[in-house]
């Protein structure tokens, strides 16, 4: 058996460490390109999220590589991400790809459910081995995310542009070859070490622009052209509401755990948008209140095109912008979204909040005035 | 009396009998939108993100084409209307894109029904709701009593034909009769399917040529629901598991030579049941055919699609049972 799994930005470094641990042989799809979006946007619906069609380039191109088993993460809606393992699996057999898709449900009452299936999974290792696997991979993820962050604030800073990027592009390379919980955490932490020795400008002030929205888009660079890379490039700190081991966390230890979840965004979201309706939508403007709070520039939200709580999040959006007196950029994705549009938008937004921070300067105001 | 404000939209076309006898029970005057127009239409995309799909954009209009004739406008929050199950994210975020989108609106009535973990839960919701109008709590029970009642009887309606609520349009076709046995299953949101302005007549123009029409809604609820437990894994949209369901079921029926989905662009339900159904339907050979509707969609497009569609499995049955004796 052979498994593979969906590309979702740096979460393949948690999946590597907890198959490692579990003794699975995996094959890791290649890096999210235009081949994977061309293979998906062949066989999967038109309409369908973009995140669906990357999913299926990822699984077509891990079987050409051997893979026979998929193993992809569950759910009870509303968001469609509850219904993709069906899709993979009904788009993969009609397509005359061969291959088990084995759905992980997390869902309320599932947890049980979760183990049992990981359990048969790797031949029956004991719970205990299952825990330090889950364990494992949690602590790698949320040291990925601790590099990632690194990155962020490196980025902007650094005398010598691209120093942060041939790090972490030669991590990206060495961490696709090294297995191993504990190869990988040092790794990262080698790599994390490095960074930190990376020359900054003193007393740069960036910009500061948070990022929200859905996740996959968030996450996936490929999906959002670069986005935190070209910020940082052009000397912006970013910082990303979602992260890998957030979502782990979420989705899986908390609900195995039975832990409860971190609901400061929940609050900070009630007078906008009063109800979890399903996918990211009360985070992404929990978050954006948040952010406005932290003292931020301005706010990015990205979602695919057609992913339904964004949508209503989208709406929202502006009423907290104008409250909160935060500019907020929405970019939409699909497979059609071209690079030089994207950059363009993002060149005309970061323009308006470098004039707006001189403006407050001048005028001593923390706030503009509206309209 | 205080007069209360029903979209005609979205989940109008599942609950109108319901909510029009509950208020009107609680002695409220009920108004409903006009039915869809260009302006309304219109406004609806002016006033709604672009993103958003054509019902909820149309649900925006309907709104505005509302607001300064009422006392309270009805926007629930559906998040859930059946238990282990959910609706649109959509329909949970309405009121809040409403109340962010439009100006100068009445006081909006935004109680979450939410029946996921239970349908106990509907009594809370509904008390909450009732309590807009009345203080009296067995008044309020002895309303939902009968909103249930008339709700049973609306949805028996569809045996029949279509019900005179859907608006006059669509109430005076006949819907089946002597179609030369003839008949199209017709998938879709009710909203899309029973919005005459948004499909264009759709179920007119079948049934002027010659087509008799089925909706999910005119199938039995038990082979619906039988037919979508087959299915691997639990589809947990409340509207998706219906039209699955009834697609499974309509491609058993030996009266129903074709189906037609209708699909509004950008709909995320869709896109994937509307997939599952193609699955089938290609499997078994039913032919199929999709519309996807959004403020662009032209008539003569929408014409010619059906018209070749119809020809089409006219040709089919015509000529199924003949062999060329040429060889």
């Amino acid at each position: 058996m052979k498994i593979t799994f969906p590309h979702m930005g740096n979460t393949f470094i948690a999946a590597k460490v907890l198959m490692d641990s579990l003794g699975l042989d995996y094959i890791v799809p290649p890096p999210v390109s235009r081949r994977d979006l061309e293979i998906g946007v062949k066989y999967c619906p038109e309409m369908a999220c973009i995140p669906l069609k990357i999913n299926i380039g990822n699984f077509v191109q891990a079987i050409e590589r051997g893979a026979d088993t998929i193993l992809m993460i569950g759910g009870f809606g509303p968001c469609r991400l509850g219904y993709y393992g069906e899709m993979h699996r009904e788009i993969l057999h009609d397509n005359g790809y061969n291959v088990d898709v084995i759905v992980l449900e997390v869902s309320r009452g599932e947890v049980r459910e979760f183990l049992v299936k990981l359990k048969r999974l790797t031949g029956n290792s004991s719970y205990i081995r299952l825990i330090n696997a889950i364990k494992n991979a949690v602590s790698v993820s949320s040291k990925v995310d601790e590099l990632e962050k690194r990155t962020f604030i490196t980025r902007p800073r650094e005398k010598n542009k691209g120093d942060t990027d041939r790090i972490y592009n030669s991590f990206l390379e060495e961490v696709v070859k090294t297995k191993g919980y504990r190869n990988i955490q040092t790794l990262i932490q080698d790599t994390i070490n490095r960074l930190l020795q990376i020359e900054l400008v003193e007393g740069y002030k960036p910009l500061r622009i948070g990022i929200v929205g859905e996740i996959y888009s968030i996450i996936e660079p490929f999906t959002n052209m670069n986005l935190e890379r070209t910020l940082g490039g052009m000397g912006i700190e970013v910082d990303r509401s979602l992260t890998v081991s957030k979502w782990i966390s979420e989705h899986i230890v908390r609900k195995v755990l039975f832990l409860k979840k971190d609901d400061a965004f929940k609050k900070a979201a009630m007078p906008y948008l009063g109800a979890m309706i399903g996918g990211h939508a009360q985070e992404t403007i929990g978050n954006s209140v948040l952010y406005s709070k932290d003292g931020y520039d301005g706010i990015i939200q990205l979602y695919p095109l057609t992913c339904m709580p964004e949508i209503v999040a989208d709406s929202i959006l502006p009423t907290v912008s104008r409250d909160k007196g935060i500019p907020v950029l929405t970019l939409v994705v699909d497979e059609m979204t071209g690079e030089e549009g994207f950059k363009t938008r993002l060149e005309a937004f970061t323009d308006l909040l470098e004039s707006r921070r001189e403006r407050c300067k001048i005028d001593n105001r923390a706030v503009l005035p509206r309209g | 009396m205080l007069k209360i404000g029903i979209p005609r939209a979205l989940l109008f076309y599942e609950y109108y009998p319901f909510w029009r006898t509950f208020f009107e029970e609680l002695d409220a005057e009920v108004l409903i939108s006009q039915a869809t127009t260009r302006n309304i239409v219109d406004q609806g995309v002016k006033t709604c993100v672009d993103e958003a799909c054509l019902p909820v954009k149309i649900f925006h209009g309907h709104v505005i084409d509302l607001k300064d004739r009422v006392d309270y406008l009805f926007i629930p929050r559906f998040t859930s209307i059946a238990e282990g199950e959910y609706v649109c994210p959509k329909f949970g975020g309405l009121p809040d894109m409403i109340k962010n989108s439009i100006e100068g609106l009445p006081p909006v009535i935004s109680t979450e029904i939410n029946l996921r973990d239970s349908y106990r839960k509907v009594y809370g919701a509904i008390s909450e709701i009732g309590g807009y109008f009345s203080s009296d709590k067995g008044k309020i029970q002895k309303a939902y009593k009968k909103a249930v009642q008339s709700y049973i009887s609306s949805r028996n309606q569809f045996i029949s034909g279509l019900p005179g609520w859907l608006g006059e349009k669509n109430s005076r076709i006949k819907l089946r009769g002597d179609f030369n046995h003839l008949n199209v299953g017709l998938l879709g949101h009710p909203y899309n399917i029973f919005d005459s302005y948004v499909n264009m007549n759709l179920i007119k123009k079948l049934s002027t040529s010659m087509v008799g029409i089925f909706t999910s809604e005119m199938m039995d609820e038990d082979s619906i629901n039988n037919k979508a437990a087959e299915l691997q894994k639990k589809m947990f949209w409340t509207f998706g598991r219906r039209i699955i369901g009834a697609a499974m079921c309509m491609l058993e029926r030996k009266d129903i030579q074709g189906i037609i989905y209708v699909m509004s662009f950008g709909c995320g339900l869709d896109s994937f049941i509307c997939d599952m159904v193609e699955r089938r339907a290609r499997a078994s050979g039913i032919p199929f055919s999709v519309l996807v509707l959004d403020e662009h969609t032209g008539e003569a497009g929408i014409n010619t699609r059906i018209e070749a569609f119809i020809d089409m499995i006219k040709w089919r049955s015509k000529n199924e049972n003949y062999i060329s004796t040429h060889g």
